[in-house]
């Protein structure tokens, strides 16, 4: 705090200045008035966010004097990584908790005394607190964070705004706090990857408004004339997952002082706008966003081009353009008209071109330098990440035939086939990138030890290998069952049969997600060992020999 | 190749990036919703359907809060082993007042789309309390809280207004009279309990939680759990004129 001498409040600083002071009133109103516990509850937390907020927002305005940030800094790019910072520290955190959760409820279906038939604890919450703190709270703030980076370094210009960036990263979190004690707490939607309520929705919005602005608002400013590829697939991400989010949670709150809300849809056009909005989650969401990752991340660290210029235009018109018509294969020989299965399944088949197109761009910018998966865990992590990618992408399409969906379809196997494509593609793409990400933020030579890196990639493969393989039998197992008839024309097995015969496998697939856990646990040692211990990159110091890196 | 030259405007362009990204994402989402609001064959022509009860809806409001869902689906697909198992297959017109829709995605437990009437009062009331003393192999959690709660009345006529809202046909009278008719259904000898056979002439009225003293969580979620797939009388649903 050397100077007082301070000019002018800006225009960004004051407008959400006074946008969160009004927010905050109006939470205060809120907590004060419902009847709602859980509704006073996260008033009170809006309340208390907005108005740490604020005083944040003047402390840094009284603290820069009111000096503009430099866009430049000797003729470099004067980038704004503290968000950025920010939302890989968040994703490690949210990750493990994440994975965490998704293990006790895994055990839960092995030993449901672990339910303690208490309703903070039951599976019914938990689970919607897993899917969304592994999908939203680590995947968002991974893509957050990457989207921050990727489009700075590659516009080769600072992102806009001072507080906006920090707007975006930290009320993203502030959204994932809300869902998630709110789930704990009795508040859902009951819509799978859309459960959180129409508060914390509308505050999502808001939120994402600011981030296209952001992510736009750099494009606006690149040095570069051309639009990295990672940026379209980026911006495809940001567009579409607003057109969902809204038309997914357009509702109807009981009273401004209750959390709960009634959405316009229902039955059958309810069914089809959710799984819309469910299976482009996933496109896009966790497709789209993690390509641009891909995209950006693999060329970089194995220091080759992407492979083919027309291939990555061909295959993102094509992925946008028919991910979008795949939903309808969630609901197959369902009250959905067939029509709609038919055109759901038929382009859920088209679709494994574009997406087996992404998968060979990614693989072979590998060409001329294959030996690197011997020498670079992290590499080897992003590669076979874009190997699931492709099992994933075929077993999807596979899936999405009514045949074999009439098996498929309730049973285990769908989710042998989700956490296929999020620990292996999701996972260990997010992973890779952290792994990239951490030296180069802080300024290290390179991550504190490879063979840490090499233990969590064997750990983890083995635990994801483990649960699918598991989920698999048991996913097909169930569906033979149900529709085994004995010779005397009666159905073989009464339900609760098939319940019995899964808890082997409920347990293999538990151990499976423990070695995942156990592999992202060596991964937060290894990062939080390289930002405290790790060798400072640029030998800024004198040099004393040659330090041998951390093994 | 000029053609390939030709992306270059979405290359250099945000503004036209963002428009082609629009325009691509937003064709298949018009193709795949807009035609189930317009085309009559999408919701089948039923008798006996009709709107939740203040205290189904409640009982609904829990289910969903619970994350019941998450384990059971509402919906039976056309397959004999499903007809044979669950009952007749799911009608699109089923569901029509569920905002939002209950279909589910997962059979950790099975099908509900049909269990109304098929266990009694009683059975529910052991089974959500403690589920293995009734089926020893069940990996269910038990819910015995539900018991103890008193099931909260007082927003439920927001609750039905709401409803009325987006779409589902509460009387004005269903709607004024929300909060008596909650307790009537669970309290079959009070006046209250009259009142509500009136507005509410097909719904039945009985001591769900089997404490009639109160009006607790566990009367609204049985209530509700028994009141699913009875609505429409198959006996003279007509299969073949509601045929896609």
């Amino acid at each position: 705090m050397a100077q007082q001498k301070t000019g002018l409040v800006s225009l960004e600083e004051g407008g959400f200045a006074i946008f969160l002071v009004l927010l905050a009133f109006a939470c205060i109103i809120i907590a004060g008035k419902t009847f709602d516990q859980v509704m006073a509850f996260h008033a009170g937390l809006g309340a208390l966010f907005a108005a740490v907020s604020v005083f944040l927002i003047f402390k840094n305005f009284f603290d820069d004097g009111g000096e503009p940030i430099p866009a430049e800094i000797d003729g470099k790019p004067n980038y704004n990584m503290g968000p950025v910072k920010f939302g890989t520290i968040a994703a490690m955190f949210w990750g493990l908790a994440g994975f965490t959760v998704g293990l006790v409820i895994a055990l839960q279906l092995a030993w449901p005394a672990l339910n303690f038939d208490l309703p903070w604890t039951n599976f019914g919450r938990l689970r919607p607190l897993h899917t969304s703190a592994v999908i939203f709270a680590f995947g968002g703030n991974v893509l957050l964070a990457t989207s921050m980076y990727v489009v700075q370094r590659t516009c080769r210009v600072r992102m806009p705004g001072k507080i906006l960036p920090w707007f975006v990263i930290l009320g993203y979190n502030v959204f994932i706090v809300i869902a998630g004690t709110g789930y704990l707490l009795g508040v859902t939607q009951s819509k799978e990857y859309a459960e959180p309520e129409w508060y914390a929705d509308l505050w999502l919005t808001i939120v994402w408004v600011m981030y296209l602005l952001l992510f736009l608002g750099t494009l606006w400013k690149r040095k570069e004339p051309h639009i990295y590829v990672a940026n379209w697939f980026y911006l495809a991400f940001i567009v579409t997952i607003a057109m969902l989010h809204i038309t997914n949670n357009l509702t109807i709150p009981v009273s401004i002082y209750s959390t709960k809300s009634y959405i316009v849809w229902s039955g059958v056009q309810d069914a089809m706008v959710q799984w819309w909005y469910g299976h482009n989650a996933v496109g896009f969401f966790l497709t789209a966003g993690f390509l641009a990752i891909m995209y950006y991340f693999i060329p970089k660290q194995a220091d080759r081009p992407v492979y083919s210029y027309r291939l990555s235009i061909v295959h993102f018109w094509a992925l946008i353009f028919i991910y979008i018509w795949a939903g309808p294969h969630h609901l197959h020989y369902t009250a959905l008209p067939q029509w709609a299965s038919t055109l759901g399944a038929t382009f859920s088949i088209i679709l494994w071109m574009p997406s087996w197109g992404g998968m060979i761009n990614g693989l072979m910018t590998l060409s001329g330098a294959w030996d690197k998966l011997r020498t670079d865990p992290v590499l080897r992590m992003m590669v076979v990440s874009v190997a699931f990618y492709g099992m994933s992408t075929f077993e999807g399409p596979l899936m999405s035939l009514r045949s074999v969906n009439s098996l498929s379809h309730y049973t285990d196997w769908t989710i042998g086939h989700v956490h296929s494509g999020a620990l292996g593609w999701v996972g260990y793409i997010s992973f890779g990138a952290i792994y990239c990400l951490v030296p180069w933020l802080w300024n290290k030579r390179g991550l504190y030890s490879l063979k840490l890196v090499n233990w969590h990639f064997w750990l983890s493969t083995l635990g994801i290998v483990l649960y699918i393989t598991a989920m698999w039998v048991s996913g097909i197992m169930q569906g033979l069952m149900w529709r085994a008839y004995d010779s005397l024309g009666f159905l073989e097995y009464s339900f609760v049969e098939t319940v019995e015969a899964m808890h082997p496998f409920y347990i293999i697939r538990a151990l499976g997600g423990a070695l995942f856990v156990v592999g992202a646990v060596i991964m937060a040692y290894n990062l939080w060992m390289t930002v405290r211990h790790g060798e400072a990159e640029e030998a800024d110091t004198t040099p004393v020999g040659s330090l041998a890196p951390a093994e | 190749m000029s053609a390939w030259k030709k992306h270059e405007i979405f290359e250099k362009n945000s503004f036209v990036l963002l428009v082609g990204i629009l325009v691509a994402v937003a064709v298949g989402g018009l193709v795949e919703i807009a035609p189930l609001f317009y085309l009559k064959s999408t919701i089948e022509k039923t008798e006996g359907m009709r709107p939740y009860t203040p205290l189904e809806l409640a009982g609904r409001d829990i289910y969903i809060r619970e994350g019941c869902y998450l384990c059971h689906s509402q919906m039976i697909r056309p397959m004999r082993d499903e007809l044979e198992r669950y009952g007749h297959f799911s009608l699109a017109a089923e569901s029509m007042y569920d905002h939002p829709f209950q279909w589910g995605s997962k059979r950790t437990g099975p099908d509900l789309a049909r269990v109304g009437g098929k266990y009694s009062d009683d059975w529910h009331v052991e089974h959500l309390i403690d589920p293995r003393s009734l089926v020893p192999a069940s990996i269910m959690p038990g819910y015995p809280f539900l018991a103890e709660n008193r099931v909260n009345a007082r927003d439920i006529k927001a609750h039905l207004s709401a409803n009325a809202i987006v779409g589902v046909p509460y009387t004005e009278d269903q709607i004024e009279n929300a909060v008596p008719d909650l307790r009537g259904q669970a309290m079959p000898d009070s006046d209250a309990a009259y009142d509500f056979e009136e507005r509410w002439p097909d719904a039945k009225v009985r001591d769900f939680d089997g404490n009639p003293r109160e009006v607790t969580e566990m009367d609204a979620l049985v209530a509700y759990l028994q009141v699913l797939g009875t609505m429409v009388d198959f006996s003279i649903y007509d299969d073949a004129a509601n045929a896609r």
